[in-house]
């Protein structure tokens, strides 16, 4: 009894003074010895990082990956593999298609208005010199508004009995009935993203246009007499790195963080409404309890984001001039 | 090429109350080389800024040739202005930072290939016309700068201190090139710079300004020689020029009591001014209290105090210095200041009574 408490504290003791040695040890590599005098710190230091990649990344792709080969019982009480049925499912149902091309024009619309719009704004501001910063504020100040809360502005807006929109397209001689007709639906939802994101591009064009520098500015004025001329070959160049971030932020912004504005216009409306694809992995997820259908259209979606991300990465980049 | 006039040219910024430019007169002639010289903030960069049009003119008018420009873009007014960071486009090879004010004026494609290939010739920029200015030296950077200007053939060079990112044996370099780039090309060129070195080994003709104001106008050597105030004096010149309280009594100068020099100007207090130059160590003279010597090489500066006054005097000889010497000054090379107003007053000399020091 006695012998064996004195072995295991002594291997306690042997593996204590292991893991000590190994906290103690140097590094081998002398720059890196520099910066952290023991192994384990980075990794003290990457831990609260790294737990929350995993935890909120990794391991639930791992669990669409896993369930989107499986068809799970409503009520969760068993799940039986079907292969890639759920995929083949998704992909040949003509919803999806649909959602699918709703969800290319939705993305495209939403960039390049929010993008152009934002840049147009950027450029007109920064050439205001009295009152600067309460034109920058009134501008800014929509980013502060949650998406969710946009949308329900959007909706009054939007209103088909008391929306001031709806009236101003009786005046054009529209009816506009968002939230029944898929078109006026469609058009009410970008305008409201695209009212959302506007300001977020804002901030950024505005700091890349400030960032060029003075005298290049008024070199383009010597050189070129057009204002536009001197935008488009001087500023814009510039402002490249800065416009190839934000496509990339809007981009994903149209794809996932729509999701609010596009639940406060649809929900609780009759069908055939547009959606996004991520709108629809919710509702066949959730509203559908298809567990199995909605994990196979979210991997889609994500190899669909990582092809295009590499897409943006390897063709625009190349294109993009870093100061 | 043409010549340039600014006629009684002002500028008060918006919700200013004090002009930052005022009442500048200069002519200048087809080809000359213009020097605008001063300490920071006395306006010289305004005013370039304003001949190129980046800053507008609230007063007077600017003449560039024929033709008044006041109204006029900086694109309209046929100058090339060289920026002091250079100002290249990032994201344009040196031939297309060259070739775009050009294109822009819708010049021909041989016409811009032609002229191109000339100035980067001159400027031995060959070499680099497909890099990128990251990809370029200060120096080549600065030479870029210069080629954007060449090609264009415009009216007028405006330069706005160039040089001063440079280090200090490429200024002296690029000081003599861009000197003799402009003899050879003959374009009439307005240069700013706060280096008086600079100033006097570049400029036909220099224009030294104080707050806004034109102080003198004149040839390198003759404000050298004759600065028109206190001010030109302790500005133009290394180590400058010391500035003392004299006195004219009984038609002869004296400084902390000591008789310098008959002249024949009216008694009182004046400011004499003396070049470390003029002033030599002598076994006789006024006494100089010795505080501290700079060793330049070929010559030395010896700085003391006459009585309470600070002077410098350049010392050529090996000799050990003393504590105490005497120093002379040859009564040709003084120069008078009125006291209150600081301008110049002409030495009325009285050559049959010089005195001995």
């Amino acid at each position: 009894m006695t012998e064996t408490t004195i072995r295991t504290a002594a291997s306690n003791r042997a593996l204590l003074s292991r893991l000590r040695a190994w906290y103690n040890a140097d590094t081998s590599n002398p720059v890196k010895r520099v910066q952290f005098d023991r192994p384990l710190t980075p990794w003290v230091f990457l831990l609260p990082q790294l737990a929350v990649i995993v935890i909120f990344f990794y391991w639930p792709s791992v669990q669409a990956v896993t369930s989107s080969f499986y068809i799970e019982d409503p009520f969760g009480f068993g799940s039986t593999f079907v292969g890639t049925e759920n995929y083949t499912d998704a992909v040949t149902s003509s919803q999806y298609a649909s959602t699918a091309v709703f969800t290319v024009f939705f993305c495209a619309m939403v960039t390049a208005l929010s993008l152009g719009i934002g840049l147009l704004l950027a450029v007109k501001a920064d050439k205001v010199i009295r009152g600067a910063s309460s034109y920058k504020t009134v501008l800014i100040s929509v980013y502060a508004i949650a998406p969710p809360v946009a949308g329900l502005v959007g909706m009054m807006l939007f209103d088909m009995h008391i929306g001031p929109l709806t009236d101003l397209a009786a005046f054009f001689g529209h009816d506009l009935r968002v939230g029944i007709d898929y078109g006026d639906t469609a058009f009410a939802l970008v305008v409201i993203s695209v009212w959302k994101q506007i300001p977020y591009n804002f901030i950024f064009f505005l700091s890349g246009l400030q960032s060029v520098p003075t005298s290049v500015r008024e070199a383009a004025l010597i050189d070129a007499q057009s204002g536009l001329r001197r935008f488009w070959d001087v500023t814009l160049p510039l402002l490249a790195p800065t416009a190839f971030f934000l496509l990339v932020i809007n981009i994903t912004y149209a794809m996932f963080d729509t999701f609010p504005i596009i639940d406060v216009v649809v929900k609780d409306k009759p069908a055939n409404n547009p959606i996004t694809l991520v709108y629809k992995v919710y509702l066949d997820g959730f509203k559908g309890n298809d567990i199995g259908g909605s994990s196979a259209q979210s991997v889609i979606l994500m190899v669909a984001v990582a092809a295009l991300t590499v897409m943006q990465f390897r063709f625009l980049e190349r294109r993009v001039h870093y100061g | 090429m043409a010549h340039l006039s600014l006629r009684n040219v002002g500028k008060t910024y918006a919700g200013g109350t004090q002009a930052a430019v005022s009442g500048i007169d200069i002519e200048i002639a087809d080809g000359e080389f213009i020097v605008l010289v001063g300490p920071s903030g006395c306006g010289k960069s305004t005013l370039l800024r304003m001949v190129a049009g980046l800053e507008t003119t609230t007063e007077g008018e600017i003449h560039i040739g024929e033709r008044l420009v006041n109204k006029l873009d900086p694109a309209e007014r046929d100058i090339a202005m060289v920026f002091q960071n250079y100002a290249l486009y990032p994201h344009m090879t040196v031939r297309d930072n060259m070739a775009y004010g050009l294109k822009n004026r819708g010049e021909s494609k041989t016409t811009i290939a032609e002229r191109v290939a000339e100035a980067s010739r001159m400027l031995e920029l060959g070499p680099y016309l497909d890099r990128k200015p990251r990809a370029l030296s200060g120096g080549q950077r600065q030479r870029v700068a210069m080629g954007r200007a060449i090609v264009r053939q415009p009216a007028a060079f405006l330069f706005d201190e160039p040089l001063s990112n440079l280090d200090a044996k490429l200024r002296v370099s690029m000081r003599m090139e861009i000197r003799k780039l402009q003899k050879r090309l003959g374009t009439t060129s307005l240069y700013v710079t706060h280096d008086q070195l600079e100033a006097m080994t570049l400029a036909d003709r220099l224009v030294v300004l104080n707050e806004g104001r034109v102080e003198q106008i004149g040839a390198p050597l003759e404000i050298y020689r004759k600065p028109a105030s206190t001010f030109v004096a302790s500005f133009i010149g290394a180590p400058a020029m010391s500035l003392l309280d004299a006195r004219i009594s009984d038609g002869a100068i004296s400084l902390e009591g000591h008789a310098l020099a008959r002249v024949g100007n009216a008694s009182g207090p004046v400011t004499l001014g003396l070049r470390a130059e003029d002033l030599r160590i002598a076994p006789q003279g006024i006494p100089l209290a010795v505080e501290h010597v700079e060793e330049l090489g070929a010559q030395r500066i010896v700085h003391g105090t006459i009585g309470a006054q600070n002077i410098a005097v350049i010392e050529v000889g090996e000799a050990a210095i003393q504590d105490n010497v005497h120093v002379a000054v040859d009564p040709d090379k003084l120069h008078l200041f009125d006291t209150s107003t600081g301008r110049r007053l002409e030495v009325q000399s009285q050559p049959h009574q010089e005195m001995a020091l």
